[in-house]
């Protein structure tokens, strides 16, 4: 189970998150919505423990920890696990390779033996496949010539592989179509289990239709605002942000 | 703590103290006087039981080496070494071993700390034959061991120290030594070739394929002294040689000298592919000590068809200044360099290559990776030229540079020369970060700063890494994380 409390975080002065109080109970699936601006893609940097972010105030506890004191890796062999809006590139490194140096890293830390390569390689057919990724994709370097889609798609090929207790999802639909968005949402439905909960950020109600709900969570000017179940995300979709938006500067 | 004096405190936390081969081997050591004079010369050529010829051609180096200036073109900057401070000849005091048993045993300790087998039996041991290396062990200025000496010969390969290769073949080493660096090249190769100790011989007979790949491995040891090795390899019409060699030294306050000559001959049809992991001390964070390494590599592609190889991995030396090159005299010669250079601390390096197209049709390709860290600064320094009878010569060279923080400088210098229209020279060359978004990205996956670093920085010489041997690509994948260790916030 995820608790923030008090979340309060600036960024070259300027303070993005406010008094931010969220929790996320084991199991579940909490959407956030929010205009432009209103925090989102920082909460999730945060979470993540991104640096440049300053952490001004409050907690943010995984299971009763506060991960704040973590380094990234740290917070990642713990179990949070973020799944980019744009995946990095990174040249020269297959595919295979960064996989399990990364889930091989994720035990080391957990005190877990590291996984033979026959079971690793079995591990990774079998996600693959689910995600309709092809072997060709895993010889290349990661991410490298890789489209939005294929970009996307191995970022959950990664959760799978990870299994973290605490998935956050920025803005995953963003640059899918309609066949990327099935694919990509029917591995992350494909994930959801009890001791596992997921943090799905978007702009869009549509991704929630693949992906329903249990909670969704209405960002604005760096705090929760409401909460509902999945019917407010219906509602946002045809009244737009536009109460949601006073008093924003732009 | 802001992430920007968190990266800062990181860079100054650079360690350059893992260095692992820092120790020092206590042994009764004989050297010659300090300096260098006619009589040191003729102290060294006699110690080697060398023919007159010998002699005469180092006094003869020596004089014009008087005449010389040391050369100041390089972007490098180091205190100059006293050439009269330093001892040109030391070598351990018991008579060279004639085998393995009579080996002084701390050299052999030395050497297994190194991980280096100087043992065939155990070098055998649960190997398969095609994975086995010979190894020629130079331990200051002499050769201590050379293993599988017996075997190469059955197959008519020549691998011996080149202090023996004087005596035993002069008539071969008279003919190609000096052929391709003549003596007069440059102030270091010339005062090598006045004060040479050791090195490595190396002849591969018409037709045959080297059954082993063959090793040197010097090391350093005795304070105050230059090494001056030279290693010679001729491969004859139609045959191929793999060779390689590695470099380490104990850590010392002050510097030390390492000005090599390498040369190496492919007749028509041969192709020698020479690697190298040069590992010397580079000197403490600050910039004390480490090892100056000033050599000169030239390969002479003096038969059609034949082929040289160029591979470094060059992680060690306080200065490095080294441009292996290739000669492409023969039509359809082939000449190819693959660096990978790592700086870190102070470490300044100017390194790169020189591809001289003489035949027709002769094609040359340059690889470099040069990645900066710490306050060190890496130059990428080459010359590619065609000369008029070059007709149809070709080139590629990529140069890319990777900056780890943001005291460091990578410097890129290509000169391209051209007298034949028909040539065609394509250049490219990058120079990049590794960012911290990328940094994130792996960390966020589970990856410790560290290794996070390690894995971006192999896939930017992975294209490098695999013209090396399998088991050195491994070594060598491993040095380059220690050489960097530290150096990312």
């Amino acid at each position: 189970m995820i608790e923030i409390k008090n979340l309060t975080v600036a960024i070259e002065d300027k303070q993005i998150l406010n008094g931010l109080n969220l929790t996320v109970n084991d199991g579940e699936v909490a959407a956030i919505m929010g205009p432009n601006g209103s925090g989102k893609s920082t909460l999730s940097y945060v979470i993540a423990g991104k640096e440049d972010y300053e952490v001004l105030d409050g907690e943010i506890l995984l299971d009763g920890v506060n991960i704040l004191e973590m380094s990234p890796d740290e917070r990642a062999a713990s179990g949070v696990f973020l799944a980019f809006q744009y995946p990095l590139e990174i040249p020269g490194v297959g595919t295979m390779t960064f996989l399990k140096a990364t889930l091989n890293a994720q035990r080391r830390a957990r005190g877990e033996g590291e996984l033979s390569t026959p079971d690793f390689i079995r591990k990774v057919n079998a996600a693959a496949e689910k995600l309709e990724i092809n072997k060709e994709m895993l010889k290349r370097a990661l991410n490298v010539g890789f489209s939005g889609g294929e970009k996307k798609r191995m970022e959950i090929l990664q959760m799978a592989l990870l299994e973290p207790k605490f998935c956050v999802l920025d803005e995953t639909d963003s640059g899918l179509d309609i066949d990327a968005l099935r694919i990509v949402s029917g591995g992350v439905n494909a994930l959801r289990a009890q001791g596992r909960s997921f943090l799905v950020i978007t702009h869009y109600q549509r991704l929630l239709d693949y992906i329903v709900p249990d909670v969704v969570h209405v960002m604005s000017q760096g705090q929760i605002v409401k909460s509902g179940d999945k019917d407010l995300a219906k509602a946002l979709e045809a009244s737009g942000y536009a109460e949601y938006r006073t008093g924003e500067a732009a | 703590m802001p992430a920007v004096q968190e990266t800062i405190d990181r860079v100054r936390s650079i360690d350059l103290d893992q260095y692992k081969y820092g120790f020092e081997t206590t042994i009764e050591m004989e050297k010659s006087e300090k300096g260098i004079s006619e009589d040191v010369i003729r102290f060294i050529s006699a110690k080697k039981d060398e023919p007159e010829w010998m002699l005469a051609w180092r006094l003869d180096a020596y004089k014009r080496w008087q005449t010389m200036q040391e050369p100041d073109w390089a972007r490098v900057s180091y205190d100059k070494v006293d050439y009269k401070d330093i001892y040109y000849y030391a070598a351990p005091k018991r008579p060279a071993a004639m085998s393995l048993d009579e080996i002084d045993p701390e050299i052999l300790k030395t050497y297994e700390k190194l991980g280096i087998p100087l043992r065939e039996v155990e070098v055998l041991e649960g190997i398969a034959p095609e994975r086995r290396v010979a190894v020629d062990a130079v331990f200051d200025s002499v050769s201590v061991a050379t293993t599988f000496k017996a075997e190469l010969s059955k197959a008519g390969v020549i691998f011996m120290p080149i202090s023996e290769a004087i005596r035993e073949y002069p008539d071969l080493v008279k003919k190609y030594l000096g052929s391709v660096v003549p003596v007069t090249d440059n102030f270091f190769a010339t005062l090598n070739s006045a004060v040479f100790s050791d090195g490595s011989f190396v002849y591969i007979p018409p037709g045959v394929r080297c059954p082993m790949e063959l090793s040197t491995y010097f090391r350093i040891n005795e304070r105050d002294t230059g090494q001056f090795e030279r290693t010679l390899i001729i491969a004859d019409k139609g045959s191929y040689v793999s060779y390689l060699e590695g470099c380490t030294a104990p850590k010392r306050d002050d510097n030390q000298l390492h000005a090599a000559v390498v040369e190496l001959v492919a007749l028509d049809d041969a192709e020698i592919k020479y690697s190298t992991v040069q590992n010397w001390y580079p000197g403490d964070n600050e910039g004390k000590g480490g090892i100056y390494n000033f050599v000169t590599k030239r390969g002479d592609c003096r038969g059609a068809n034949s082929k040289i190889s160029w591979t470094q991995v060059e992680t060690g030396s306080a200065i490095t200044w080294k441009y292996p090159s290739c000669i492409l005299r023969g039509d359809n010669s082939r000449g190819e360099f693959y660096s990978i250079a790592v700086s870190n601390g102070m470490q300044q390096v100017d390194s790169g290559t020189k591809m001289i197209h003489l035949g027709k049709n002769t094609t040359s390709r340059i690889i470099s990776k040069g990645i900066s860290a710490g306050r060190s600064q890496n130059t990428y320094r080459g010359l590619v030229s065609a000369h008029k009878k070059a007709t149809g010569a070709r080139n590629f060279t990529n140069c890319d540079s990777l900056l780890i923080g943001d005291q460091c400088g990578a410097h890129t210098v290509p000169y391209i020369e051209s007298k034949n229209a028909s040539a065609q020279f394509e250049h490219e060359a990058t120079t990049s970060k590794i960012s911290e978004d990328q940094m994130f990205y792996c960390q966020q996956r589970g990856l410790s700063n560290e290794e996070a670093t390690a894995l971006i920085v192999n896939g930017f010489v992975r294209d490098v890494l695999q013209q090396l041997p399998m088991e050195f690509a491994v070594e060598a994948q491993k040095l380059i994380s220690i050489s960097l260790e530290g150096s990312v916030g």
